[in-house]
């Protein structure tokens, strides 16, 4: 756990960050992958003619929006590790938390992400909780909001977060 | 699409396997250890094994909603919280009902659901959300824009246990 008083790390209630568009775009391939992976058979995702019918074309399923966000875990010349959600992770560090699970999401959709658009993200921490302690362990919960903006600054979606970090107690 | 509060969708039945979930990670670009690796998950996690990420979930209960709906059906708002992980063994279930119906003053009709993710006996995660359904033959949610699409719209949507 952090050395940091409690107003410290109540000033971090508030802060944002802007993270970059991810390093992919949206694609067919990844959109598949989802869909594989969550055993979808909607045919506006895999019928060209209902995709143009009801949206003009092809697009993402929404709750997929997290995926266009993060980075890639290796590009050449790259030395930093990018992580998504950066202010969350940033937020982890600092409280020397090391561990974290999501407890709650919550999604706002907005325009559909299509093939060949870009996602960024705006995160906002909006609160942070006393210490606690829980099953997994003593740490701390917040609530960070994320913003999806495609490349022509059109919301896609806005999602929130509550974020459980925590310390695991030592084994009696 | 004719919906009325209290309907029942049919149930959905998953086994989760580590490909389930290991898939569900790579396919959300989710690369924490705890959505692929074992030895993590029971030694540093401290959970009963590997389990479903976030986005994942979302994805299932996307799926769910879709599979009643048709595809013309539009997400417009969800809110799930996560009690318990679904863990590779798992026979998770999916349960939904129509908590109500309403029209919006753009004429976007809602349906907000209230969704169960369990795990035998126990509800591993709640959820409620709001999906756009076509309110006639010539209606199709997925061409709304701006202020035609307001999934805040018909008020507050909160999870059961978060309403008084």
């Amino acid at each position: 756990m952090t050395a940091l008083t409690e107003p410290e790390v109540q000033a971090w209630v508030g802060r944002t960050k802007e993270d970059p568009p991810g390093d992919i775009v949206c694609e067919r391939g990844y959109i598949l992958h989802w869909l594989e992976a969550t055993e979808n058979a909607n045919p506006l995702y895999w019928d060209d003619a209902v995709a143009q019918d009801l949206t003009g074309g092809p697009t993402a399923p929404p709750s997929m929006l997290s995926a266009w966000m993060r980075p890639l875990q290796f590009v050449p010349g790259r030395n930093e590790k990018r992580m998504p959600l950066s202010l969350h992770f940033a937020l982890k560090e600092a409280l020397g938390l090391p561990e974290g699970i999501v407890a709650y999401n919550e999604m706002t959709l907005g325009v559909p992400v299509r093939p060949g658009d870009s996602v960024r993200t705006m995160q906002r921490i909006r609160e942070i909780s006393e210490p606690k302690t829980r099953r997994l362990g003593t740490g701390r919960s917040w609530i960070i909001d994320v913003t999806y903006t495609n490349q022509n600054g059109e919301v896609c979606g806005v999602e929130t977060y509550e974020m459980f970090a925590y310390v695991r107690e030592p084994k009696p | 699409m004719k919906v009325s509060a209290g309907d029942r969708l049919p149930a959905l039945k998953v086994d989760v396997t580590a490909r389930t979930v290991i898939m569900g990670a790579s396919s959300s670009r989710d690369w924490q250890p705890q959505h692929h690796d074992h030895a993590w998950a029971l030694n540093r996690a401290g959970t009963r094994d590997i389990f479903l990420n976030t986005p994942n979930q979302g994805g299932w209960i996307e799926r769910y909603l879709t599979d009643w709906t048709g595809p013309a059906g539009r997400l417009g708002k969800m809110r799930f919280r996560m009690r318990r992980s679904i863990c590779v063994g798992d026979a998770l279930v999916f349960d939904g009902v129509v908590r109500s119906v309403s029209t919006d003053a753009a004429g976007c009709t809602w349906a907000d659901v209230d969704v169960t993710l369990s795990v035998g006996e126990d509800s591993a995660t709640e959820c409620v959300a709001r999906i756009a359904v076509p309110a006639s033959d010539a209606d199709n949610p997925w061409a709304r824009r701006g202020d035609d699409w307001t999934p805040d719209a018909p008020g507050p949507l909160e999870l059961n246990s978060q309403r008084s």
